[in-house]
């Protein structure tokens, strides 16, 4: 009886905490709409036109939904990076970069490996090999400012950063470069179409919602999965919480960072890899940028919950989707979104704000999700 | 500084102006590529002087200020968009319109700190979100109202850019003039003092810069403001036990720093070129941050470091003028994409800590509850 | 002295802390010259009460008289313009200033916009001279000794005039010798007129140094009494609310084979400052260690490196012959140490986590907490209901996050996951009581005597003095990195102890 009763109540706690975890976003995004619509009506647009026309253009139709899916892929992979690193008490602005890196290695592996081998390489060996050699170097990409934390506290915050420039400055030169798509009506940066061997197939005939999309939401299973229920999962969030306690109950914390950051890099990689094999066929330069902090967004908003995450890429898919439709609309340009991502971010992070607008109590529990440059 | 910090910073400015002269002398006399490396890499370390600057006051209250980078750059856009406004629609003069844009910049740095103020010190929000937010809320202002208002329907100013005000003039100071009578005759000397000269013409926020670390190092270790300014940052509690107002005195310093970070910004489309383009800054908020670091939150010692920076990037505009003499075995030197990754390279090295370990104000990014 | 005029006055203050009354309708009074002490365990409201004097906290109800005046106090520079001085627990001096810079914070003389030092210095020096308080002005803080430091605090007070000065329980950090000459420094105070707050939980300095003792007890004033009326079991009744055991049961020590054996360890702190030299000694099964020492001394290093949190110099450490110097925690806990840590937030806990994953914060990675890699929620479960009840925890469930716990229940958490290990040869206990309530002590207590009377090796750090004379069969006292002496509890005195602890070379009686 008592037993039945405390799970009773214990099932109640869960659902409760659920709806209070997803109270705050939702509130910070419900602000940041209105917020959003003030700013359209002074710069003289119709806030509600221009919403519907986002509505409209990302969920209207069936090539509109899967226009959304394809959106959301690589956000929800970049998002669950920035969650894992943040799981792990670690802050990684650097998916922007590990996605670069991933989807350059991709592509090279996607173009030039049957050239290199001499023969063509079967769907079922190429196309993972792809992916797999993206998602790695996107791994090591991070994985190095990782031992950069774990070994000479070096700030990850900064070097992620730096390590974007760095990502950038050298695709540009090999996209540039030795990398090039060789066809003489290319003018632009960019690699050539990888092989046929390579691609990822349409999960629909006509639709452009590859595998990639389904591969992101197991990766988001996987995630929770890894997080919550595995002594793996156990080690990275007591790092993330209290490094010292984790030091303290034995756990190797410096390996533990890097393979924070490891995985982290990875799924950010795994963006770009699979970008690349289901989606564009190429990397193109440029293509990564804004990946970065769009990420960082996502994370936020969805609280570093898989499922949040999972949410909160389709919300950001829905505005990038519908933006053109509401372009079209309203002639509003499409920079607009990345304003009301902002304000979305802005309201997210600073729930303390939003809690103040709608006189919601705390419940006292402070979460780190950063530490100061201590190390 | 310490001596292993200011002999590592000599060494690597001595290589990257070696580098530059080997290069170079083919084209142009030796002196004359030092003066004129000398003058870049004093023009181009402003805003990351002026962002170090900015982050020593934030952080010596015990502020984390990561949001530097979009603190300059949505102060130099709306300091340029400012001069604009002023020079194009209210018709002003050039010269009055330029000041005003920097002033508009100066604002507007205050104005994105008071938001981080107001997220870190009132809110408690994790300071390095908040300055993230602060990064990613100036990348969306500013893409959006530059399009917006230039582009979008209804914009005053029709669907093109409207040519600016302007830039900043450069400062003479009469070296030249003064020393010239010493060499007589000898054309030789003549050159090398107008060479020597060349390195102290500079634009007004440059100078402007150089005085602003001296006088915030005074300020910061001989004022009273400066003393409480460090107590609240280093241990707020203490301070507040001694009848210290802890919130005022970090807001009032997370301003300020935004006010210099605003003076970084007006450097890029207001002293620089006058021109705003999305994400112009770069990353040059962040190396800033690393040059605070290096500078051990000292502002004589981040500027040091910020030169060293300064160097690297001048390092590669010199590059570009002696493309052509560049040596066959040196070919690399050609990739501006290569030679430009110095200044990332040298961040993440110094901020290994291998030439010296620095110490950040105990309470830094530590919000204050009493 | 004993009816002169009163210079402080709290009527009827009453605070409300989240889930606490911390202050009941509290009335106070301090007289002219007097040291009145303000005695009560941790948590009895004492140093909220004297911080909503101080103007750090704001009362929700009653009111602060000084001089008979009433006077609203909204922050501490209010209390400063009253008289009022506080030398905090936790002292409020920046590492990084000077002592000049420490004093005249908030206070600043300044010439023609610059800190004027000079001007700083020289009162300083007047002061303590004055007060026979020996400070240099232009030292830097962080370095000097704690003893050195709480003067620096209590010239802080007097520069600004203070008249009244309150001391937060101002002997936890010093020797037996020490606090005597703090106790000579208060009368010269109150001598020249100062009057003294003196909040403390020790019965026998109350009763030395005080002309009137005021008892709390959770959030209340149970009585206001004179010394030389009342004695030790009539105070502690009054701050317990029951009668108490002052001294530990505990058996003849029957010494067994060596566990821990430490030989010439040496080791740095993070600062790369030698902070243990060249130490040796062993633990016997059975018997209790106990490290004295004022805090500061090497023992938190000592400790460190004796668990596998930092890695010693030179020297070697082994637990039952095993060579385990330098080893990472999870060899040391494996070959059988429980390590209840100095900080049990920073180290022993992780806060937000449950009770039931605490409680497994060790052992989280082997059967039955996890099978292949996955951890197993029944098990963990399982283990934290079966602590719980062995070793009173009281907890609403094993769900609760341990940061919601009081600390004395924080504390049972660390202690029932280390002592209940099954392979358990050595305890380490830093600090194991300290900030917790009677109770909790006794209980924390019990158990250590417990272990050994089961026969396993107890190293205790406490810089408690009355703590490591009832619980250790040897004691060993730390003193600037090195053990100066280790002796038999039964053959030596606070005294004695007292004076090693202050580094006085005295050949062991």
């Amino acid at each position: 009886m008592q037993v039945e009763k405390q799970s009773v109540s214990l099932t109640k706690q869960i659902l409760r905490s659920i709806s209070e975890a997803g109270l705050i976003p939702l509130l910070a995004i419900v602000t940041a709409v209105v917020v959003g619509g003030i700013i359209i009506i002074i710069v003289g647009g119709n806030p509600i036109q221009a919403y519907a026309g986002l509505v409209e253009g990302s969920l209207g139709s069936t090539k509109a939904l899967s226009e959304t899916a394809v959106w959301s892929t690589p956000y929800i992979f970049a998002g669950l990076a920035v969650a894992l690193a943040f799981k792990g008490g670690l802050f990684n602005i650097g998916a922007e970069g590990q996605l670069a890196v991933g989807a350059v290695f991709s592509a090279l592996i996607g173009y030039a490996l049957p050239e290199w081998l001499g023969f063509a390489l079967p769907a079922i060996v190429h196309m993972p090999l792809a992916i797999l050699v993206g998602m790695l170097m996107g791994g090591i990409w991070a994985g190095i400012v990782g031992w950069l934390k774990a070994y000479t506290g070096g700030h990850e915050v900064i070097n992620t950063i730096m390590m974007n420039y760095i990502a950038l400055n050298t695709t540009s030169f090999l996209l540039n470069g030795v990398m090039k798509d060789p066809s003489p009506t290319n003018v632009i940066a960019r690699t050539p179409l990888i092989a046929k061997s390579a691609r990822m197939p349409a999960i629909f005939d006509g639709l452009r919602v590859h595998w990639g999309f389904i591969l992101a939401l197991l990766a988001a299973f996987l995630i929770w999965w890894l997080l919550n229920k595995t002594t793996l999962g156990f080690e990275i969030r007591t790092v993330g919480l209290n490094p010292d306690a984790a030091q303290y109950a034995g756990i190797n914390v410096k390996r533990t960072i890097i393979l924070t950051m490891v995985l982290s890099g990875m799924l950010a990689g795994l963006a770009g890899s699979i970008e690349v094999t289901g989606l564009n066929y190429r990397h193109e330069l440029g293509f990564s940028i804004g990946y970065g902090y769009d990420a960082i967004a996502i994370a936020l908003l969805g609280k570093s919950h898989p499922l949040g995450i999972v949410l909160a890429s389709f919300l950001f898919a829905i505005m990038r989707n519908g933006a053109s439709r509401m372009q079209f609309l309203t002639q509003l340009p499409v920079d607009l979104i990345s304003m009301l991502q902002a304000l979305i971010l802005l309201f997210v992070a600073a729930d303390a704000i939003v809690r103040y607008i709608y006189r919601i109590k705390s419940k006292g529990e402070r979460v780190v999700l950063t530490r100061g440059w201590g190390g | 500084m310490d001596f292993k910090r200011f002999g590592f910073i000599t060494l690597i400015i001595i290589v990257l102006f070696s580098v530059v002269v080997m290069v170079g002398q083919a084209k142009q006399p030796p002196l004359l590529i030092i003066t004129s490396m000398l003058a870049t890499t004093i023009a181009v370390a402003t805003p990351l002087t002026l962002g170090a600057l900015s982050g020593v006051f934030c952080e010596r209250a015990g502020v984390v200020n990561i949001g530097i980078e979009g603190m300059m750059l949505s102060a130099a856009f709306f300091g340029w968009l400012g001069g604009i406004y002023m020079f194009q629609i209210y018709d002003m003069e050039a010269g009055i319109s330029i000041a005003l844009g920097v002033i508009f910049a100066i604002l507007t740095g205050g104005l994105m700190a008071l938001l981080h103020a107001v997220l870190s010190i009132t809110f408690k929000v994790d300071q390095i979100i908040g300055g993230t937010v602060i990064n990613i809320l100036a990348v969306g202002l500013t893409g959006f109202l530059n399009r917006q208002l230039f582009f979008g329907k209804g914009s005053v100013f029709g669907g093109s850019v409207p040519s600016s005000p302007g830039v900043l003039p450069t400062i003479h100071i009469p070296i030249k003039e003064l020393f010239s009578s010493v060499c007589g005759a000898s054309t030789a000397c003549l050159e090398n003092v107008q060479a020597i000269n060349r390195v102290f013409d500079q634009k007004p926020i440059a100078l402007g810069a150089i005085l602003l670390v001296f006088f915030s190092h005074y300020v910061l270790f001989n004022t009273r403001w400066g003393l409480r300014t460090r107590a609240v940052g280093e241990h707020p509690q203490a301070a507040d036990t001694v009848g210290i107002n802890v919130v005022k005195m970090r807001y009032a310093n997370v301003i300020i720093g935004g006010m210099f970070a605003g003076l970084a910004g007006a450097y890029f489309t207001i002293e620089s070129v006058p021109s705003f383009e999305p994400l112009l800054t770069n990353g040059r908020g962040f190396i800033s941050l690393a040059a605070m670091i290096f500078g051990n939150w000292t502002p004589i010692g981040a500027w040091a470091a910020a030169l060293v920076f300064g160097a690297s990037q001048a390092m590669l505009i010199n590059m570009q003028i002696f493309r052509d003499v560049i040596p066959p075995q040196w070919s690399f030197l050609q990739e501006s994409y290569i030679v430009g990754l110095t200044p990332y390279i040298l961040t993440m090295f110094i901020l290994t800590g291998i030439i010296g370990k620095t110490t950040p104000p105990a309470a830094d990014g530590v919000p204050y509850e009493k | 002295m004993s009816e002169s005029q009163i210079v402080l006055e709290a009527k009827g203050v009453t605070k409300q802390f989240p889930g606490v009354l911390a202050n009941d309708n509290v009335d106070f009074d301090l007289r002219k010259g007097e040291i009145h002490a303000l005695l009560g365990e941790n948590g009895a409201g004492k140093s909220t009460l004297m911080n909503l004097i101080y103007g750090l906290h704001h009362p929700d109800k009653g009111e602060v008289f000084v001089n008979g005046n009433h006077v609203a106090i909204h922050s501490p520079n209010d209390s400063i313009a009253a008289g009022i001085g506080m030398v905090h627990q936790h002292f409020m001096l920046i590492p990084v200033f000077t002592v000049a810079e420490n004093v005249m914070l908030g206070d600043e003389t300044t010439k023609r916009g610059s800190l004027d030092h000079l001007a700083v210095a020289a009162k300083i020096t007047e002061i303590s001279k004055q007060y026979g308080l020996d400070v240099d002005p232009n030292a830097l803080v962080g370095p000097l000794p704690v003893g050195i430091q709480q003067r620096v605090e209590i010239v802080k007070t007097l520069y600004r005039n203070a008249e009244i000065v309150i001391l937060d329980e101002p002997t936890a950090v010093l020797t037996p010798q020490e606090a005597e000459d703090l106790f000579r420094i208060m009368r010269d105070l109150t001598a020249r007129g100062v009057s003294i707050i003196f909040i403390t939980h020790k019965l026998k300095e109350v009763l030395a140094v005080a002309d009137r003792i005021t008892v709390m007890r959770a959030g209340r004033v149970i009585n206001t009494v004179k010394p030389s009326e009342t004695d030790s079991a009539q105070l502690a009744n009054m701050m317990v609310g029951r009668q108490v055991i002052l001294t530990v049961d505990k058996k003849d020590h029957e010494a067994a084979e060596e566990i821990l054996k430490v030989e010439g360890l040496t080791v740095r702190d993070q600062r790369n400052l030698e902070t243990v030299h060249n130490v040796s000694f062993t633990v016997r099964g059975g018997e209790v260690l106990g490290i004295a020492g004022v805090q500061g001394n090497g023992q938190t290093e000592l400790s460190e490196a004796l668990t596998g949190l930092r890695s010693p110099i030179s020297g070697k450490v082994t637990i039952s012959g095993k060579d385990l110097t330098g080893k990472p925690p999870r060899i040391i806990t494996e070959a059988g140490l429980a390590h209840i840590p100095e900080d049990r937030q920073r180290h022993g806990l992780v806060l937000s986590y449950t009770v039931a994953d605490n409680m497994a914060l060790c052992d989280y990675y082997q059967i039955p907490f996890s099978v292949r890699g996955v951890i197993q929620p029944k098990a963990l479960d399982e283990n934290s209901r079966k602590l719980i009840s062995a070793y009173d925890v009281r907890t609403p469930s094993p769900f609760v996050n341990a940061g919601k716990l009081s600390g004395g229940n924080q504390q049972k958490v660390i202690v029932a996951r280390e002592l209940s290990r099954n392979n358990v040869k050595l305890v380490v206990a830093n600090q194991p009581t300290r900030g917790l309530d009677v109770g909790s002590i006794e209980y924390i207590h019990s158990e250590i005597i417990k272990m050994r009377d089961r026969g396993v090796a107890v190293l205790l750090i406490s810089a408690e003095l009355d703590e490591i004379m009832a619980l250790s069969d040897r004691i060993a006292v730390m003193y600037r990195g090195q053990i100066v002496a280790i002796v038999d509890s039964k053959k030596t005195t606070r005294e004695q102890l007292g004076l090693w602890m202050a580094g006085a070379h005295v050949e062991p009686a």
